[in-house]
């Protein structure tokens, strides 16, 4: 009889499923996970440090660099810091732009994280689906600011500037005749709201393809029912937020309990699970694609009927209007003065977190009254998520790691920093 | 909201006496500064009382003051801050110990919020705060082999290593590193009268 050991492998850090740079060392007992030991840090690049040696302003694009899926959150959580410590009123229409793109960022993150996570189980097409509607979201990111993904749009103070009042059109080329032509830019005829709008009316029906692929799919439902269950007590005892927490049946969202933007004054729901399964979260997060769809729908009713200003007045923290800035001593000397030594900040402490796609992301800022942030500090929900991988993957087998990892949408951005 | 912060900040001063150094309630956040030998029973009964019921801690990091104004700051160099949250009560609180200079040591909380695993081993790793009784304390997010604890004032921005492929030794190599560090914007400290950011309120 020989004697059999476990065995330990390794797991990444190259490994399609992996969701980036991931390395798991996994224990085994024949094929079923004993330990699972994640190393992280292969994606560190500081950032944490570089923004003490940056001015507040210039530290805002590295928030689209943390979660690279979700980017408007990020810089959401980081102007909500600067705004607080600042004491500085953001005008409404502002606020509901954020909430808007927080909303299509959400449904941005979690079709990639649906698309991704189907494939790491074995459904290969509903990745290509999930892509075609990324895509008429990532025009509108690059509408209005330019950058598909990496936007920097929100400013502290407001957003960078207002809506685009036409939607930017696919131009004629050898690729395409005229009449596919025509076709692509059918509903691209009126300004970003309109294409916004349009989005709204077709994604429910989106969704719904979505979940004939799935919802009821035997081989989807034998990989997902009963893998990774994390009770409520666990889930908060672990740290868990956002729909981690939620599918372990904790009603629990930001957006709801501490509300900030605009969203005290809308109307949407909070999907909450009972199990804490895979499965589960698959649920809560397609509820809430739903939901989110419902709050765009709100927002541009709302941006339709409420024109005004879309960033702070208060020249020492935004930009002054660049009109202003060719004719007035004043607004010039602002601006100079804001892109060279920025804005300083007076000395405080402050903690906000936003709902974003993956829970709650929070910054913790110390200032000293300098130029420069002192200490900020990025709490990334992945962080806590992956730290129960050990807890989660435990006496699961090797296919179930890959199911479990991906159910967390873990994005390395975040978790590196 | 800030009603009930000051109930619980009142609570909090009531129950702990001494060893309670500081509460400070700005910006509708209430910081608690605590004696470290305090730290893990006020965590026991902030986690359970019912009063408070902090069942989830949201996030621990280090940070290392000696720079802080511009080296006004006096008192301990390190310091460990914790963001507590309660879902019953839906309400936040800030709890930071100071650490020794020489060698900070701080008690773990993870036998009270299994959360506080990672989190403390970051701190560890970035600013060598070590966590008395953690059953775990490794480096996680730098390098295998690493020296030093890169989030520490005192540590270059631009590292002290850098790394590359040697074709003659046919491995990877590590080297000090040639990177200079430059300086593009200066740090400056306004004072608030002098106020660049109040001017215009006035």
């Amino acid at each position: 009889m020989p004697e059999i050991n476990n065995f330990t492998m390794n797991f990444g850090p190259q490994h399609p499923s992996a969701h980036g740079v991931l390395r798991l060392v996994l224990e085994l007992d024949g094929e079923v996970i004993e330990r699972a030991d994640p190393h992280i840090g292969l994606l560190h690049r500081a950032t944490e440090k570089l923004a003490e040696n940056k001015t507040y302003l210039q530290n805002l694009p590295y928030m689209d660099r943390l979660d690279y899926v979700s980017m408007m959150c990020n810089e959401h959580a980081y102007c909500l810091a600067v705004e607080k410590l600042l004491g500085l009123e953001v005008p409404r229409r502002a606020q509901y732009i954020r909430t808007l793109f927080d909303e299509i960022t959400r449904v941005l993150n979690h079709l990639l994280w649906l698309g991704a996570y189907a494939l790491d189980v074995g459904a290969m097409s509903v990745f290509l689906y999930c892509f075609r509607e990324r895509e008429d979201l990532m025009d509108v990111y690059e509408a209005v600011s330019g950058a598909r993904m990496h936007a920097a749009y929100y400013r502290p103070g407001g957003v960078y500037r207002d809506l685009p009042a036409q939607m930017p059109q696919y131009v004629a080329s050898p690729y395409r005749d005229a009449r596919r032509l025509e076709s692509l830019n059918a509903n691209r005829q009126g300004s970003v709201l309109d294409f916004i709008e349009d989005f709204t009316r077709r994604f429910p029906g989106y969704v719904d393809e979505y979940e004939t692929l799935l919802t009821d799919n035997r081989i989807w439902k034998q990989r997902t029912v009963g893998i990774g269950v994390v009770d409520a007590e666990r889930a908060v005892q672990l740290g868990f937020t956002g729909p981690m927490l939620r599918a372990s049946g904790v009603a629990w969202d930001l957006r709801r309990t501490q509300p900030y933007a605009a969203y005290a004054d809308l109307d949407f729901e909070i999907p909450v699970g009972s199990t804490g399964d895979c499965y589960d979260r698959y649920l809560v997060r397609v509820a809430e694609m739903r939901q989110s769809n419902r709050i765009i729908a709100q927002c541009v009713d709302w941006l339709r009927k409420n024109p005004g200003p879309v960033i702070s007045d208060d020249f020492k923290v935004a930009a002054p209007p660049r009109e202003e800035m060719k004719t007035s001593m004043e607004a010039l000397i602002h601006h100079f003065k804001l892109f060279s030594e920025g804005m300083s900040v007076p000395a405080g402490e402050v903690y906000t977190a936003v709902e974003a796609p993956k829970g709650e992301f929070g910054i913790y800022m110390i200032s000293d009254g300098a130029n420069k942030p002192y200490r900020m500090k990025i709490r990334a929900p992945g962080f806590s998520h992956l730290a129960a991988m050990d807890e989660m993957a435990k006496g699961h087998m090797i296919a179930d790691v890959v199911a479990i990892l991906s159910t967390m949408d873990i994005v390395f951005g975040e978790i590196d920093r | 909201m800030t009603d009930a912060l000051e109930n619980l900040r009142q609570t909090l001063s009531a129950k702990l006496g001494n060893s309670l150094h500081e509460t400070r309630l700005e910006r509708a956040e209430l910081t608690v500064e605590l004696a470290l030998e305090a730290l893990h029973a006020t965590c026991v009964w902030l986690r359970d009382d019912p009063a408070c019921r902090f069942d989830m801690l949201i996030d621990v990091c280090g940070v290392d003051y000696s720079e802080y104004g511009d080296g006004s700051w006096e008192g301990p160099r390190f310091a460990v801050v914790y963001h507590l949250l309660s879902l019953p009560h839906r309400q936040r609180i800030r709890l930071r110990v100071y650490a020794d200079t020489e060698l900070p040591i701080v008690p773990s909380v993870v036998d009270i919020w299994a959360a506080a695993n990672w989190f403390e081993r970051e701190a560890f790793d970035l600013y060598g705060i070590l966590f008395d009784g953690h059953p775990d304390l490794r480096r996680i997010l730098t390098d295998y082999g690493f020296v030093g604890h890169p989030f520490r004032k005192d540590f270059p921005l631009v590292g002290t290593v850098e790394m590359r492929y040697d074709a003659d030794q046919g491995r990877v190599i590590y080297e000090p590193t040639r990177t200079e560090e430059r300086v593009v914007v200066p740090r400056i400290i306004r004072s608030e009268e002098e106020g660049r950011y109040h001017a215009r309120n006035q």
